[in-house]
This record gives C-alpha cells, sequence and structure tokens, in this order.
C-alpha cells in the first residue's frame, strides 16, 4: 500500500538528519509557494532540481510521480488560461484565453514541481517510520506523530483485511454492478472494515498496556548532527534567501 | 504454602458477557512459581478471558484474583502487576504495533524507565537469545508470520517479566517455528502459564496439563506420560489403544 521506493539509499539526501530534512522542506516549501515573480521561481525550480540530482532517486519512479502530479496541474491548464480576467491572446470557439490566466496556470506548474521534487528529494527518502521519530524530535505534537506512526503500521493489516472480506465476497461469485445488492456489499464491506479495525485498536491499546504503557511514548532514535548536516543547513538557507532577494528585488524596482 | 511462591491464585472467579452469557463460573486455579502449566479448552471455553482477567483487561463478576500474593482489583493494582507479568497475545499484529522490530522490544523496557541506550541493549540481547540477530530494523509489517510470532515473544521477553502467559502461540505457525518456540520455552527459567487447544504442543511445553471444562479448570495430569507417549509415537496418527 505504501511502497516507499525512495526511502533507501546512500545518497548525500539519505545520510542527512531526518530532522534537518523535514525542517529544509518546510523552510524551503513556504517561500516558495508565496513568490509571484518568475525569476525567483525558476531559481526554486532549479534549485529543486540540484537537490533532487543530489538525492540519485531511480529516474523512472521519479517519472511516474511527476507524471502523476503533472496531470493533476493539466487540469489547471484546461481551466485557468479561458477563466481569467485580461488581455486576450487567443480563441478556441467562445473561449478566449488571457495573458495573465497563463501566467498564472504556468506560475502554479512551476511552483508545483518546485515544491514536489523538494519533498520528493528530502522527505520521501526517509522510512516513514524516520520521518515521525524526526518529527517527534523537533517537538510536534505526540498524538500527531502516534497517529502517523500508527496510521503506517495498521494501514497494511487493514488493507489486508480488505483483500480478505474482497476474496470472500468474490468466491460467492459477487460482481459489482449498478444495483442496490452491489452498494449494500460495499457498504457492509466498508462497515465491516471500521468494525475491525476498532476491535484491532482495542486489542494493541490492550497489549501496549500489558507492556506498562501509560500514555507516554519514549522515543529510542536519538539523532546527532554531522558537519554535513551543518553545510546542507548552511545552503538551504543562502538558497531560501536567494529566492526571497530576488522575488523582493523584483519588487522594489 | 508461602504466600510469596505462588504467583497466580484465582477464588471463586465468575465472568459473563454483556449480554448475560457466563463464560467462567466459580473458577479456582493456583499457579505457583517454577511451574510450567498448559491449559485446554475448547473454542469459546474462555481460555483468553481467563488471561485477560489475569491481565486485568477484564474485570471479573464475582471472585477474588490474587497476584504475587496480593489481592488485584482496581486499575492501579493491575498496573503494577503488569510489570511483572509477560503477556504475548494470540495475534502478533495486535502486539507488535511499532513501524521496526527494535522499537517494539525495546518499547517495555523504555516503559519501565530505562534509557534509550540501555533499552536498545537489552532489545538486541533478548533478540539474539531468539536467534532473531539482525532483525533491529526490519519492518515489523513486513515479517512473515512466524517471525512475526518470534519478535512478540522477544517484545514481551525484553521486560524479563517472572510469570509468562502465552494465548494460543502456536496459532497460523508453520512446523518449523513451532518447533522453535517449543525449543525456547524448554530453555527458559521463568514460570509460565499456556493457553491453547493443541495438546501436542501443551504436551511439549508443560509439565502439567489442566483444562476448562463449562467454565471451571479441571486438573488433567502430568504431562510426562503424554511425553513418553509422544516420543513413543513419531506417526500419532495411526489409530491405536493404551492401558493405564
Amino acid at each position: 500500500m505504501i511502497e516507499e521506493v525512495f526511502a533507501t539509499g546512500d545518497s548525500l539526501m539519505h545520510r542527512l538528519d531526518p530532522r534537518v530534512r523535514i525542517l529544509a522542506a518546510l523552510a524551503y516549501s513556504i517561500p516558495v509557494a508565496l513568490v509571484s515573480r518568475p525569476i525567483p521561481m525558476i531559481l526554486a525550480l532549479v534549485l529543486s532540481i540540484l537537490i533532487t540530482a543530489l538525492a540519485r532517486l531511480q529516474v523512472k519512479a521519479l517519472f511516474k510521480r511527476l507524471i502523476v502530479v503533472n496531470s493533476i496541474i493539466l487540469l489547471f491548464w484546461i481551466v485557468v488560461p479561458f477563466t481569467f480576467d485580461g488581455e486576450t491572446i487567443f480563441e478556441i470557439g467562445p473561449l478566449a484565453a488571457t495573458r495573465e490566466g497563463i501566467i498564472y496556470a504556468a506560475s502554479v506548474t512551476i511552483k508545483s514541481n518546485a515544491i514536489f521534487l523538494a519533498f520528493l528529494a528530502l522527505v520521501a527518502t526517509m522510512p516513514v517510520a524516520a520521518a515521525g521519530h524526526a518529527m517527534q524530535g523537533l517537538g510536534f505534537p505526540v498524538k500527531v506523530v502516534t497517529l502517523l506512526l500508527l496510521t503506517y503500521r495498521y494501514v497494511f493489516v487493514i488493507e489486508e483485511e480488505y483483500n480478505r472480506l474482497l476474496r470472500a465476497i468474490r468466491i460467492r461469485g459477487f460482481k459489482a454492478r449498478t444495483s442496490l445488492h452491489t452498494y449494500r456489499t460495499y457498504a457492509y464491506l466498508i462497515g465491516m472494515l471500521f468494525v475491525r479495525s476498532w476491535d484491532r485498536a482495542e486489542r494493541v491499546h490492550q497489549a501496549m498496556k500489558c507492556r506498562g504503557f501509560e500514555g507516554k511514548f519514549y522515543c529510542l532514535t536519538q539523532y546527532r548532527v554531522s558537519l554535513e548536516d551543518i553545510f546542507f543547513s548552511v545552503a538551504m538557507s543562502v538558497g531560501v534567501c536567494a529566492i526571497g532577494m530576488t522575488e523582493w528585488m523584483i519588487a522594489i524596482h | 504454602m508461602d504466600d510469596r511462591d505462588t504467583l497466580i491464585q484465582l477464588k471463586g472467579v465468575g465472568f459473563s458477557y454483556g449480554d448475560g452469557r457466563a463464560v467462567l463460573s466459580s473458577l479456582d486455579f493456583t499457579l505457583l512459581k517454577g511451574q510450567r502449566v498448559g491449559l485446554i479448552g475448547f473454542n469459546g471455553s474462555g481460555k483468553t478471558t481467563l488471561l485477560h482477567i489475569l491481565m486485568g483487561l477484564l474485570r471479573p463478576s464475582a471472585g477474588v484474583v490474587r497476584l504475587f500474593g496480593k489481592t488485584v482489583s482496581k486499575e492501579k493494582d493491575f498496573v503494577e502487576a503488569r510489570r511483572r507479568i509477560g503477556f504475548v497475545f494470540q495475534n502478533a499484529d495486535d502486539q507488535l504495533f511499532s513501524p521496526t522490530v527494535i522499537e517494539d522490544v525495546a518499547f517495555g523496557v523504555l516503559n519501565q524507565g530505562k534509557s534509550p541506550n540501555e533499552a536498545r541493549g537489552i532489545a538486541i540481547e533478548t533478540l539474539e537469545k531468539l536467534n532473531l540477530k539482525g532483525f533491529e530494523d526490519r519492518l515489523t509489517h513486513r515479517l512473515s508470520g512466524g517471525e512475526k510470532k518470534l519478535v512478540s515473544l522477544a517484545t514481551v521477553l525484553a521486560c524479563r517479566p517472572e510469570l509468562l502467559l502465552l494465548d494460543e502461540p502456536t496459532t497460523g505457525l508453520d512446523l518449523e517455528t513451532c518447533g522453535r518456540i517449543i525449543e525456547f520455552l524448554n530453555e527458559l527459567s521463568i514460570t509460565y502459564l499456556i493457553v491453547s487447544h493443541e495438546y501436542d504442543f501443551l504436551v511439549k511445553t508443560t509439565r502439567e496439563i489442566y483444562s476448562i471444562q463449562k467454565g471451571a479448570v479441571v486438573y488433567n495430569g502430568d504431562s510426562s506420560i503424554l511425553h513418553s507417549h509422544y516420543h513413543a509415537h513419531p506417526t500419532g496418527d495411526i489409530l491405536h489403544h493404551h492401558e493405564q
């Protein structure tokens, strides 16, 4: 269900402290989402491509993900250029594409890709478990971290349960149609998953209590910041500042 | 009988589910230090219910539960008793909730207040004892059924309990993993109570076998008789008859 294809590797990105990477991803993506001028946007895209290259991700898997993201962005291109007010550039029948609309769609495309690549290179390069611990190390609320880690652990169990139920239904000749019977069967299936997940949660909690759990999680992982982490943090800060500065410089001119 | 050596003492324990169905009624049971007891019973006979009562996960509707010589009735009493009892759940997926093996094994140890370094050391040591060296960073959900069971045993043993309770430890396991568990249990020096519906498994891991019938515990006999029986007939599925 969750493949984590990028999680293992021995690139610079994989070696960096997960806490540094999560912080960098956040500190980078927020300003990038806010810039409005073409030069800082392109600068961000170049920086993102650079760190993606440093992460040495599997090219095929990387493009597969980029296609998914950009096919959603494609929907923007169908709608936005024709619905924005502004100077008309070309017309298709009654629809008029505006200059402003095209610029807007282009900026969404560049910024989304830049942020997406940065997250792939920085966050997708760690296992979900490590991300959880890093978040705990950064002082994220314990409940959020617990929710993330337990969801990650049990989503597989629930998937397995779902497949078991589906098999049981199919074995008895069930075929999905547009009928009340189909809807009812699916409703039962989902209902059953909820009930089982609830029961499971109760048993897991019991098992945790039996091992002395009293509501507080203790973290096993101890992190140490290395020289590479410091260099990377400085480089990222410079990059973020450069993007911010160019935006600001263009704005005052 | 010294009170300190009586780990479990149940007197007249009864339990009914919400729908009024009585599972256990006036049940008496005692477990002494050093004993290895098997408890056999059909599905729905109340075996798991009994274990859950011992761990304080269910409260009996009647009777007295004494653990380590003290009467336990409130959550607070059980919190204390749970530190000394290791409970292996029937389903390993319920037991293993952490993403990685090492974290799960260290979980109980960390709860005991040990430092992360100490906990890591104890966890690795426990895994080695169970021949699970190198499993530390494996993801729990990607383990096989047998591996999950062995790891869940490790998670409980890492807490160094004085008493071990195992609920249907062989459910869904292949012969090889079963063999490993049998071997391991025989090497253990702690007191344990195993609940199972598999006679063969109990014969190989326990000295005394009780059965749970009509909500009460009945003594069946010394498993050594059954033990020699097992060795005499490696192909036990051939129909045969014994004289006492």
